[in-house]
């Protein structure tokens, strides 16, 4: 198992707010938009820059999708910010209609994420967003698992052309990942080559699958690590590349197992290459009120239920 | 009157000390609305409500409160704890894992007095009148209260709300608007202004009234007012001012007690202001 260390923890949403910052700088066209959540959304150094780019729409986000697509009528690159929840569920129809079928080039930019919120409990914790972001046809849907990946992310979205859905949380992980890195949408990250099973993980999920991979290491288990940070389009090649090795996989992510990533890799694999395939994702339940932590654990997220997945799934490879 | 203006500032005063208890507790939760919404709280549940402690879904010969900025969530907990209906302890498990106390108020886990999720914004006005419709169809005089933040306004379902209720006559409704000019990211005036909120409901067609949510007496007459102008074919609006931190110095006025915590020192001096009336939880 390669290694991997790390000096500090951040939390992805700061990632964001620094990658917003540098795609403000590199182009002009590029703008901003916030719900009444500036300072959750990490959104400060690109308002004290560019304050005349910048729009406070107060809480009303159906408005704030609504003045975006119109934005890029006029050649701007609109960031929207606001929670997942509120990114999406709230404006879906906003969504779908003025941005994805409409194709406007809209960055709808989502933090607070998944379980990992917290405290705030399940009306905030939104696990449904990345499905119902997925099966908006054309909309570009990316989870980066950590500060560096997520900067690097933010600010590719800005030179492609087209709806993107960018997801990322409010809690400080390890960042391990390369902090030059050049983000390509739709190419996944191999983490560690292994041959025995194939973790993907996305978000958050990758740190806690790098933990998992050492722990199978010392039980004789050699797994390959994908990291699919683009949900959609999906890296189908590398997937399946992995899987012909393996014969097994297990996803991992902060979501549903309903509509979630998970369900991306089976649609693949039942296709092209049917394979045992476990979850680890939360099934079919709303979050609640806990620290992170205890959220992760309660709700089956954690090292220790990938190690139990990768178990279960060879087993079912060699029966 | 149920009780003296002197008893329901001492309940108010407990109940205020459990909000900054609770979210001491658990270093996290919205303080600052809470403590401004909480001479209303104790004024609706211990003198104007015509309520049951003994909990039912449906309320049916009851009136009925739905809570739209849902955050302020400590400040409802505390009130129906003192008024019978789940022990106070409780109050001790807001916001952690396990707890009926959801860090916004649900239904999911059978907390007594809930009968909507609300934390999401801008969806309480809506949710009171459908059940202010229900009551009606099912013969049922009960009065139906809301609550929401003044920040809240700027969703939009609100004035899609507001245009429905007049017209339909939904008159045994009375939504009160926390008018504290604060939200997350400033002022209302300077995040997104309200301007003159009473011209607005007014020209919807809503019957509006003005009072101080900081003052006991005002805001009892206030809501025994409000009642008596139900069933005259208009919705009832409450413009209440109150003080965001209400009751405690430092906090008060401020947006920076949205939502943040008091430390261990914040606490202490919070607490030095507030009388302990009804014993802690
Ligand atoms: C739909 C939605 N958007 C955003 C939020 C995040 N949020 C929670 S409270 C709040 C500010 C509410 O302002 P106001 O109603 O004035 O309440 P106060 O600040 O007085 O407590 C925001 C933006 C939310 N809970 N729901």
């Amino acid at each position: 198992m390669k290694k991997y260390t790390y000096t500090e923890k951040k939390d992805t949403r700061s990632g964001f707010g620094a990658g917003l910052h540098e795609a403000g700088k590199k182009n002009e066209n590029v703008v901003a938009l916030c719900a009444d959540l500036v300072g959750s959304l990490k959104m400060d150094a690109f308002i004290k820059d560019f304050p005349e780019r910048f729009t406070q729409v107060g809480i009303a986000e159906a408005n704030m999708i609504g003045i975006a697509a119109g934005m890029t009528i006029g050649g701007k690159i609109p960031f929207t910010g606001t929670f997942a929840n509120f990114s999406t569920g709230r404006v879906y129809d906003q969504i779908r209609q003025s941005v994805a079928y409409s194709n406007k080039n809209v960055k709808i930019c989502a933090s607070h994420a998944g379980l990992t919120l917290g405290e705030d409990g399940a009306t905030h914790q939104i696990l449904e967003d990345l499905g119902l972001m997925k099966m908006l046809p054309g909309m570009v849907v990316i989870n980066p698992c950590d500060y560096n990946q997520t900067k690097a992310a933010t600010m590719a979205i800005a030179e492609y052309e087209g709806p993107v859905y960018l997801r990322f949380g409010r809690p400080v992980i390890p960042v391990f990942t390369d902090p030059d890195q050049k983000f390509e949408i739709g190419k996944a990250w191999m983490v560690n080559e292994g041959t025995d099973v194939t973790i993907i993980a996305t978000g958050h999920m990758v740190w806690k699958a790098i933990e998992a991979g050492e722990k199978l290491a010392e039980l004789g288990i050699d797994a390959e690590i994908i990291n699919i940070h683009t949900i959609k389009p999906l890296d189908d090649e590398a997937i399946l590349t992995s899987v012909k090795k393996t014969g097994c996989v297990v996803t991992c992510e902060e979501h549903n197992k309903f509509g979630g990533l998970g369900e991306s890799v089976a649609r693949l694999l039942t296709t092209e290459l049917p394979t045992p395939q476990e979850f680890v994702a939360t099934n079919d339940t709303f979050g609640e009120s806990g620290t992170p932590d205890q959220l992760m654990s309660k709700y089956g997220l954690d090292a220790v239920n990938i190690v139990e997945a990768v178990q279960k799934v060879i087993g079912r490879k060699k029966a | 009157m149920k009780h003296t203006i002197k008893e329901l500032e001492d309940i108010a005063s407990q109940v205020r000390r459990d909000i900054v208890r609770m979210v001491h507790g658990c270093q996290s939760g919205h303080p600052g609305a809470s403590l401004g919404c909480t001479d209303f709280f104790t004024a609706l549940y211990f003198e104007v409500l015509n309520h049951k402690t003994d909990f039912t879904m449906e309320g049916a010969g009851e009136d009925l409160f739905f809570l739209s900025n849902g955050h302020i969530s400590p400040v409802w907990y505390s009130t129906l704890a003192h008024a019978g209906y789940f022990d106070k302890s409780e109050l001790a498990t807001f916001r952690k894992l396990g707890s009926r106390l959801q860090g916004h108020p649900t239904t999911h886990e059978h907390l007594p007095g809930i009968r909507i999720a609300s934390g999401s914004l801008g969806q309480g006005l809506s949710v009171a009148i459908g059940a202010a419709l229900a009551k009606k169809l099912n013969g049922d005089h009960s009065h139906i209260f809301a609550l929401l933040g003044d920040g809240e306004l700027q969703e939009g379902q609100n004035w899609e709300a507001a245009m429905f209720a007049p017209f339909n006559k939904v008159d045994h409704l009375i939504a009160s608007v926390d008018y504290n000019g604060q939200q997350i990211d400033g002022p209302t005036n300077k995040v997104l202004a309200l301007d003159d909120l009473q011209a607005k409901f007014e020209a919807f067609g809503w019957h509006v009234i003005n009072t101080d949510g900081n003052d006991m007496q005002a805001i009892v007459e206030g809501l025994h007012y409000a009642k008596t102008l139900t069933g005259k074919g208009k919705p009832i609006l409450n413009l209440m001012s109150t003080q965001m931190g209400a009751g405690v110095d430092y906090m008060v006025g401020s947006h920076k007690w949205h939502g943040t915590a008091p430390n261990d020192e914040q606490l202490a001096l919070a607490l030095a202001q507030l009388p302990e009336t009804l014993g802690d939880y």
